[in-house]
């Protein structure tokens, strides 16, 4: 009797950790891009739901959403995304700046998505290579630094 | 051919790959760099900048070039809403826009010279014009957690790329509407533009505005960007999925 409602305890939890995944992807604005190789680790259809595994990109539950209030600095952000089939469908902007100065330097477009993943090594063999160098970004420091003292 | 020469505390690489090429062509582009070293360093006391700082000159003597500078500075500074600012604790110090302008410059000394395939590497900020072996010129964008590897690999031409950032180590980069507070939630932000004076100076400004900054560049038009924040996750506009 003590075992049977043990892996009851189990499954509920494990039911409700599923469902508690599936609400964070609704909340997301931003999309998280799941990396290829754990979709090929994942090889049974459907069973992204019942591990409580988050669903793989293009398996968003359909619906409307509608994310939060973001603050980016130069007012209120909301978005409303529309999933069909599966996938985004459509954005639309519910809040959106539009003072007249910043619409100038802002595209009053729809603005493009953005989209997440997780950093790693790529191959060397490139003509160039663009970052913070410890040089120059240590000039800046220093010369940051040089100044404050010299106040 | 390609060459690296240290001016103005940092390295500055020139690859150019048009057969007509040079040497007195990259000698004119490295004497120019000097001389804008010469002219805006904070570090050398004959510099204009020491000058003005030391209230030496006004300015009715200001050079030409120092009259661009002001101007772009300024014009920056309105549209970042004050995130961008050649004035620190009442100095100036035009080192954030000065690397981004000299690239330009000097991008358009090699092309007064009829040079159409070339990159111009100032400390990492990168302006690329042309082909490389009738390719785009392959460029990869530095770890910030590891300096010897390379996280991402953007394929560009007639394209410019500027990274601002941070080591594990130190934080560097200060928010100019809250004085003294430095930026950490996030470590590197690339900004890929077609002008590296615009990549420059909204890589420094989307920088200081923290976990915002990928926002910032994703409401302008034209310009992509990659941030990658302390837990090493990197969030990219649209250009950057190519």
């Amino acid at each position: 009797m003590k075992k049977i409602f043990l892996s009851l305890v189990v499954i509920i939890s494990f039911t409700l950790y599923s469902l508690y995944e599936r609400q964070q992807v609704k909340d997301a604005v931003t999309l998280v891009k799941t990396s290829d190789k754990d979709n090929t680790s994942d090889s049974t259809p459907n069973s992204s739901s019942a591990s409580g595994l988050p669903p793989a990109p293009g398996t968003y539950k359909d619906g409307i959403y509608i994310g939060s209030v973001e603050d980016v600095f130069y007012g209120d952000i909301q978005i409303q995304i529309t999933i069909a089939n599966g996938r985004i469908d459509s954005i639309k902007f519910l809040k959106y700046p539009d003072d007249q100065q910043t619409s100038i330097m802002i595209n009053t477009q729809m603005m493009p998505i953005l989209t997440q993943e997780a950093i790693q090594k790529q191959s060397s063999e490139v003509d160039i290579v663009s970052g913070a160098t410890d040089s120059s970004e240590g000039f800046r420091r220093s010369l940051a630094n040089a100044l404050f003292q010299a106040k | 051919m390609k060459q690296t020469k240290l001016i103005m505390g940092m390295p500055i690489t020139i690859e150019i790959v048009d057969l007509h090429v040079s040497i007195k062509d990259f000698r004119d582009t490295f004497t120019f760099f000097r001389k804008v070293d010469q002219q805006f360093s904070p570090y050398k006391k004959s510099s204009e900048v020491s000058k003005i700082n030391r209230k030496e000159i006004t300015e009715k003597d200001y050079s030409l070039e120092m009259q661009e500078i002001l101007k772009l500075s300024q014009e920056i500074k309105r549209k970042t809403h004050g995130y961008f600012d050649i004035y620190y604790k009442g100095y100036l110090d035009p080192s954030g826009i000065v690397k981004g302008w000299a690239i330009q410059k000097g991008a358009e000394l090699l092309r007064e010279k009829g040079l159409h395939n070339f990159f111009i590497d100032a400390g990492g900020d990168i302006q690329v014009d042309g082909l490389k072996n009738g390719k785009k010129w392959k460029v990869g964008i530095r770890n910030p957690f590891n300096k010897d590897e390379v996280i991402k690999i953007v394929t560009l031409s007639n394209e410019a790329i500027a990274t601002s950032g941070t080591y594990v180590r130190g934080d560097h980069i200060y928010d100019p509407l809250k004085k003294n507070k430095v930026v950490s939630e996030i470590v590197s932000l690339s900004v890929v533009s077609t002008s590296i004076l615009e990549a420059d100076l909204l890589a420094t400004a989307a920088f200081a505005m923290g976990k915002k900054g990928i926002e910032f560049i994703n409401s302008y038009d034209g310009v992509d960007g990659y941030m990658i924040d302390t837990k090493g996750v990197a969030t990219y506009t649209q250009g950057f999925m190519r």
